[in-house]
């Protein structure tokens, strides 16, 4: 599908100056994609290109004798104007950068894009799939069916390590890096967006991308993503007729068969899998149609046995009807896998713990580019071994999922973790129901609690675990410590605040070679991992708590070390137990004196308890073991819910994690070793007063957020010394590398009392031998400390009265669904859609829990209509070029709209653009995702002494790399970027040689958000569907 | 265990203004260091003397960065590298902008070239003030001078322009650009008990009223003379002082001017019989300022010659300020009745201001 791109320079400012002689400059510009910079006016490209390759724009200095000098490059990713319903320009002042001198200047471009009509039906764009940072369904969409994991990897060779690299100049190696890396990234986005569309999808949501830099054995950029199908929300005004009406909606099913919209499907091949069903084989027409599965019949357990065969086949599908309702497409994917970390309410059924998998692995050459076969099968072996494990809890899903690597020299760690978990069948078009599940599917779940009952079968544990009966409702048992890597869903009852709690460790490793430093870091693995755990189990009693979310635990490997550092948000969940406290016991318990030091540090830790439940507000309810009633089965052991597995070390399955004893946690301080342990659990200092600090997106127990945000990050790079260097000294150099930092961080953003650090996010590397770099990306966000009291209040008033309504509330949660789900600021309207459906429905409660909800299934349906209609139209017209849909759209929306934006803007020269690692702005609602940011930026000095040394080279770097999010964001129209992450930030330094060099890796959603305030003040919200259209009339430039 | 690199990056750059004005006033790392330990912020927030360093070494490395910008105010309006809220950016340039009144006396007058910046170690050591802060204070009154001094308009409405300055620090920009322009002495210690206010004050008239922008008939004459419209004293008008040496040079006008002042002013005045005295010699004073106004090196003289002529004399017969503002103002008003006197005009356009002058340097 070929396409008109144009640009139009407008103006350039602050340039620098090039010839010294005249103090002038003598500026102008080389447009172009690939790397042949073309000086016409107008050039055409094929959308493939215009995906993969980002828009160059060169800024030179004309020389009439020398060659012309490069001032620097503007890199602008047009893939945002490839889709409809985010930019339809990209206009606005770009830093002008050179990987030498950083930003230099700044120029003006207008960037438009005319796509033609859709010539190709063998297509190899994908123009149209939206992607999304955010971890869970973006808040002006929602989720029609999510589809489930996708993931793709493209290696190449490093243009730093090419022969090549020998004769050019920094700049132009450092250039060819960056190019490739933007285009790696945009045709991996390009082959994602492809498996996005087989399996009919429409947006890929937790898009994750990372760069593996291997060095001399290439380059890998791969990337993970849950495929869904999105729906653009319409305002409250315009839903609420179609759910209330179901059999308007009704009328309109016959425009579900497009005839011409069929052809793409010839490898899916539906098979039948039900019996007693009927197969109906749809080829003509092929469209993905809904059905009501699951309920009351039973069959969905059953569904299993004949899908285990498929398990390999990754775009199988099964077609399936069953007397008379619709259609539900069922499809099975190898790995049920979710990138997501927070649910539509009703989506998340039970949590069964963490799950995780380490490789080690020796890096080889990447012989033939094309075929990145070894590195997507090292990624498949431990996929594979993540689904293992979390079968054996029970679960048929792994949620919260990510994946990470460490890299030295030739030895990579590849590790993959999640949250095993068993998911509401209905959401799930992956038909990945495994026996598990039917039981549970007719419980009502009670909510603040359903998520914590364990998935697994009491009697068949896949390991000891201590379970109770949960402490909210009493019917279903729960574990004692609950592990999870998700965010806090926004039902649980959670009592108190929550906290941020890391575990650090180091390790000294013997310097080695090859396969024989692969073994060795084998076999440090599991110990690190079990340390790491036990530090963390430790750090949660201390804290009186029950429960960690977000967990997330990265081993980096170093030349002569290894290092772990886990982070999670620890929080008092009401439903699981209240845990023990923690005993130390000595080993010599005759010596009266070390008897004394014992029980002196035995009161310390108490009291440290005691402070903590005063700190963080956890006075969980009193209740006697008698109300409680329950037979507590066999109180064997605790529960072990991480489980984790090294590649190359299979006992670590077998080391009993637990430590005995039914409640109280004992500590045995028989070495040092342990004694250093029991002093660093008394090291961590809490946050001053009035800090919160979590690394979750939102702190549990804190909901009244004020709108000031700050995002920073922050790098500390150490040197140890390194004379003797024992494992307990790094230890203590690393804790107190990070505790210092975040002492840093509670200072410096003092004035933001009160608030709360969300997000907090640390990354640990070994650039060196002797170096440590911590780098931590977080936002601090205000609150109101009065207006948190009140809220509390009524949200423990308020999940009461959830508890009594929650079976309606389950089986309307779609309607919920259509309404902004922000989990501090409910929507009154999705109360109003709550109340009018469920007094609507006049069936008793306890018939509604087993028959089909007509009017909710109606509304799938109805959006899947639309859906169909938008896509026909789509491949009719070409990629983008929609018409309305729905509506008429008045054109007045887009201009209202601009306006609306505009005056913050003309107040200050340039519009502030809020970056933030949530998914979220604070007081804002988010009204228009405008696309992903993904930027990989390069900058190199020759000159580091007279940059500032390395702090003033990389704050700078750091500085510009935020300067150039901002104004893509701007360009586009945004005036936020949310979901934003720096996944990497690589720095290497030779001081002797004045010299330092540093990779930066960002990404994020640009955004437009309208503050809430603002939005009182304007009653008509302007319908979503006005977006759609209007997009490619008229515009001309040029 | 050493650290080689720390640093703290915002989206929103954070200025703290504690740390600014230690910067600004040209304290090293450690010296800021140990004043915040001083101040006992330490014990406020509970942080520790590293968490200090840190925190204090990111402040003046973000500061460092933003002083190129600062050279140019409109441009920390424009630049995209840094996200600051117009308010603190305004708080940025005013404080960078601001100067010591003790330095600024100390430059007053002098031409900003590279032989006074030599002389900054001595006034440093001789107000107290860091060579730093010195150092920046006298680069921003030369970078300012040198922006405005081409440029055609209203002194302050230039500065103000190009510098982002609030009004007030614009004014007195403008007095220390008026002064570096003219040369005006005012390190003499006769000179001493002025202030900076003073003499801004006696700037803004003397811009107002004795300058070719004062004439106010620039835009229609586009003679090149006409460029330093506010910077330049009015040649002209420089030139026909000299006609009013009449005044004192006739005796019969001098001495109807006498007679007229003391009967306006018989029994007003409690230094009656001094003023009555001294009157030939205080218009003399003042006219033959007015005249020897020609040459540079008396321009440069104006103030001493204003103290040494008038401000003194008065001040040891211990007149009061408001039988100086009585004399002062029958003594301008009579020339009116004067028949003879035929430039009106001319002694009102130097006199107003004067009189403004002096009733401002009156003091002790």
């Amino acid at each position: 599908m070929p396409g008109k791109l144009k640009v139009k320079i407008v103006a350039g400012r602050h340039l620098p100056v090039m010839d010294r002689a005249s103090d002038l400059t003598d500026a102008f510009v080389e447009v172009g994609a690939r790397s042949c910079p073309s000086k016409h006016r107008e050039r055409q490209v094929d959308d493939e290109d215009l995906q993969d390759e980002p828009l160059q724009i060169t800024v030179l200095d004309h020389d009439t004798y020398s060659a012309n000098d490069a001032i620097g490059k503007v890199y602008i990713d047009i893939d945002p104007l490839l889709y409809s319903e985010a930019a339809t320009v990209i206009s606005g002042w770009f830093p002008i950068y050179d990987t030498i001198h950083g930003i230099r200047g700044e120029i003006n471009v207008v960037v438009k894009v005319d796509l033609f009509n859709d010539l190709n039906r063998f297509r190899q764009s994908s123009c149209g799939v939206k992607f999304f940072c955010t971890t869970s369904i973006p808040k002006c969409y929602r989720a029609v069916i999510i589809h489930g994991f996708v993931e793709e990897l493209v290696v190449n060779e490093d243009p730093e390590y090419q022969w090549i690299d020998r004769i050019r100049t920094p700049r132009a190696s450092n250039e060819a890096r960056q190019r490739l890396i933007s285009l790696m990234s945009g045709e991996l986005q390009r082959k994602i967006g492809l498996k996005v569309l087989e399996m009919r999808g429409n947006a890929v949501v937790g898009y994750l991308q990372c760069f593996d830099l291997e060095g001399e054995s290439g380059l890998v950029v791969r990337a993970i993503g849950t495929a869904c199908t999105l729906d653009k929300l319409s305002s409250p005004a315009t839903f609420l007729p179609a759910c209330s009406s179901p059999s308007k909606d009704m009328k309109e099913s016959p425009l579900v068969h497009p005839p011409s919209h069929g052809c793409r499907s010839t490898h899916n091949s539906p098979i039948h899998t039900t019996t007693g069903s009927r197969l109906t084989q749809n080829f003509s027409v092929s469209v993905p149609t809904l059905i009501y599965t699951g309920m009351g019949s039973g069959s969905a357990g059953k569904e299993g046995g004949p899908f285990k065969a498929l398990l390999r086949q990754q775009t199988q599908s099964a077609l399936e009807q069953r007397g008379g309702s619709p259609h539900r497409f069922c499809r099975r994917r190898e790995f049920p896998f979710f990138t997501l970390t927070a649910f539509p309410p009703g989506f998340l059924v039970h949590v069964g713990g963490v799950v995780s998998a380490r490789s080690v692995k020796l890096l080889d050459r990447i012989h033939n580019p094309d075929e990145p076969e070894t590195r997507d099968a090292w990624w498949a072996e431990i996929r594979q071994e993540i689904k293992s494990h979390a079968k054996a809890l029970g679960c048929h899903a792994v949620v919260g999922y990510s994946e990470s690597t460490s890299i030295c020299e030739e030895v990579c760690i590849l590790s993959a973790s999640g949250t095993a978990a068993v998911l509401n069948p209905r959401f799930l078009q992956d038909g990945t129901v495994e026996g598990c599940l039917e039981q549970r599917l007719e419980e009502n779940l009670p909510t603040g609690c359903g998520f914590c009952h364990i998935p697994y079968d009491e009697l068949n544990m896949p390991f000891p675990a201590h379970l109770t009966y949960c402490y909210n409702c009493r019917k279903q048992k729960v574990p004692d410590v609950l592990f999870t890597t998700i965010d806090l869903p926004t039902d649980a009852t959670v009592i108190g605040k929550g906290c941020l709690i890391q575990a650090r460790l180091c390790r000294l490793k013997k310097k080695a070679q090859a396969e024989a430093n692969a073994t060795a870091i084998s076999n440090l693995l599991p110990f690190m991992e079990y340390e790491v755990h036990t530090q963390l189990m430790n750090k949660l009693k201390l804290k009186g708590m029950n429960a960690l979310f977000g967990l997330r635990i990265q081993i980096t490997v170093g030349e002569n070390m290894l290092m772990g550092l886990a982070s999670a948000t620890g929080v008092y969940l009401a439903a699981l137990p209240t845990p023990g406290g923690i005993q130390i016991a000595g080993k010599t318990p005759n010596d009266g004196s070390y008897e004394q030091h014992i029980s002196h540090m035995q009161k310390k830790i108490n009291d440290t308890i005691a402070k903590n439940k005063e700190l963080y507000e956890i006075n969980p309810p009193e209740i006697s073991e008698e109300i409680i009633g329950s037979p507590i089965p066999e109180p064997r052991q605790r529960s072990r819910l991480l489980r984790s597995q090294s590649e190359s070390s299979d006992e670590v399955t077998e080391l009993d994690l637990s430590h005995g004893k039914k409640d109280a946690f004992v500590l045995e301080i028989d070495d040092t070793d342990a004694m250093e342990d029991v002093h660093s659990l008394l090291t961590d200092v809490p946050p001053p007063s009035g800090f919160y600090s979590c690394n979750t997106e939102i702190m549990p127990g804190i909901n009244n957020w004020t709108s000031e945000i700050q995002m920073f990050t922050s790098v500390r790079v150490i040197r140890l010394s390194s004379l003797n260097l024992t494992n307990q000294a790094l230890n203590k150099n690393f804790n107190d590398l990070c505790e210092n930092l975040l002492k840093s961080l509670y200072f410096k953003l003092r004035s933001m009392i009160p608030c709360c650090l969300c997000h907090v996010n640390f990354t640990v590397s070994l650039p060196e031998d002797e170096l440590i770099q911590v780098t931590v990306t977080a936002v601090a966000i205000t609150f109101d400390k009065n207006q948190a009291l009140q809220t509390t209040k009524t949200h423990v008033e308020k999940s009461l009265q959830r508890a009594s309504t929650d079976n309606e509330e389950l089986l309307q949660f779609p309607l919920e669904l259509c309404s902004d789900s922000l989990p501090s600021h409910p929507f009154p309207p999705a109360k109003e859609h709550l109340e009018s459906a469920s007094s609507n429905s006049g069936i008793p409660a306890a018939q509604r829990a087993t028959s089909v909800d007509y009017s909710s299934f109606a509304d799938r349906c109805s959006s899947w209509i639309e859906l169909i209609k938008l896509k026909a139209q789509t491949i009719r017209r070409g990629s983008i070029k929609t018409t309305v849909t729905v509506e008429k759209a008045s054109p007045m929306g887009e201009g209202n709209f601009r306006n609306r934006s505009a005056p913050p803007c003309a107040n200050s020269t340039v519009g502030v653009v809020k970056m933030t690692p949530l998914s979220f702005i604070p007081g804002a609602k988010i009204t228009k995702y405008l696309g992903i940011i993904n930027m990989f930026f390069i900058r190199e000095t020759t000159s580091l002494r007279e940059e500032g040394g390395v702090s003033g080279f990389l704050h700078a770097f750091i500085a510009e790399v935020f300067a150039m999010v901002r104004a893509h964001v701007a360009a586009l129209g945004g005036n936020a970027v949310v979901s934003y992450i720096m996944k990497q930030c690589v720095f290497m330094e030779n001081p002797n040689k004045n010299q330092a060099q540093c990779l930066i890796n960002v990404s994020g959603d640009a955004v437009v958000f309208v503050r809430e305030s603002d939005l009182e003040v304007v009653p008509t919200q302007q319908p979503a569907a006005n977006c759609h259209p209007s997009c490619t009339e008229g515009e001309v430039t040029t | 265990m050493t650290s080689e690199l720390d640093i703290f990056v915002g989206n929103t750059t954070l200025i703290d203004e504690d740390v600014y004005r230690l910067w600004l006033d040209g304290y090293s790392v450690s010296d800021a260091v140990a004043l915040r330990v001083r101040s006992g912020i330490l014990e406020q927030t509970g942080a520790t003397a590293a968490v200090l360093q840190s925190d204090t070494m990111d402040h003046y490395r973000t500061f460092h960065m933003l002083e190129r910008l600062l050279h140019a105010p409109p441009k920390l309006l424009h630049q995209l590298i840094f996200q600051i809220p117009p308010s603190r950016q305004a708080l940025l340039i005013e404080r960078y902008y601001a100067f010591d009144e003790a330095f600024v006396r100390e430059v007053l007058g002098k031409k900003l070239s590279k032989g006074t910046k030599k002389d900054l170690d001595d006034i440093s050591t001789k107000t107290g003030i860091t060579l730093k802060s010195c150092r920046r204070q006298f680069d921003n009154f030369k970078r300012v001078f040198k922006v405005v001094e081409e440029m055609r308009g209203s002194l302050v409405d230039n500065i103000q322009q190009h510098f982002l300055l609030s009004d007030r620090l614009a004014r007195d920009y403008a007095a220390i650009v008026f002064f570096a322009n003219n040369r005006f002495e005012t390190g003499k210690k006769k000179l001493q008990y002025l202030s900076f206010g003073d003499f801004a004050f006696c700037a803004e008239l003397m811009i107002q009223n004795w300058t070719l922008g004062a004439v106010g008939e620039a835009p229609t004459d586009p003679d090149s003379q006409m460029d330093d419209m506010d910077m330049d004293l009015d040649k002209e008008f420089l030139q026909d002082l000299k006609e009013l040496k009449v005044l004192v040079a006739d005796k019969d006008l001098l001495d109807l001017h006498k007679s007229l002042v003391c009967t306006a002013l018989r029994g007003k005045l409690g230094v009656f019989s001094e003023m009555e005295a001294n009157f030939k010699n205080l218009s003399r004073g003042l006219v033959n300022v007015a005249a020897k106004l020609t040459h540079n090196k008396d321009v440069r003289d104006l103030f001493v010659d204003l103290v040494e002529k008038f401000v003194e004399p008065c001040r040891s017969d211990h007149w009061p300020l408001n039988d100086v503002r009585l004399f002062l103002n029958q003594y301008s008003a009579s020339v009116h009745s004067l028949d003879g006197f035929r430039h009106q005009a001319l002694w009102d356009r130097y006199m107003g201001t004067l009189r403004g002058c002096l009733l401002r340097l009156y003091h002790d």
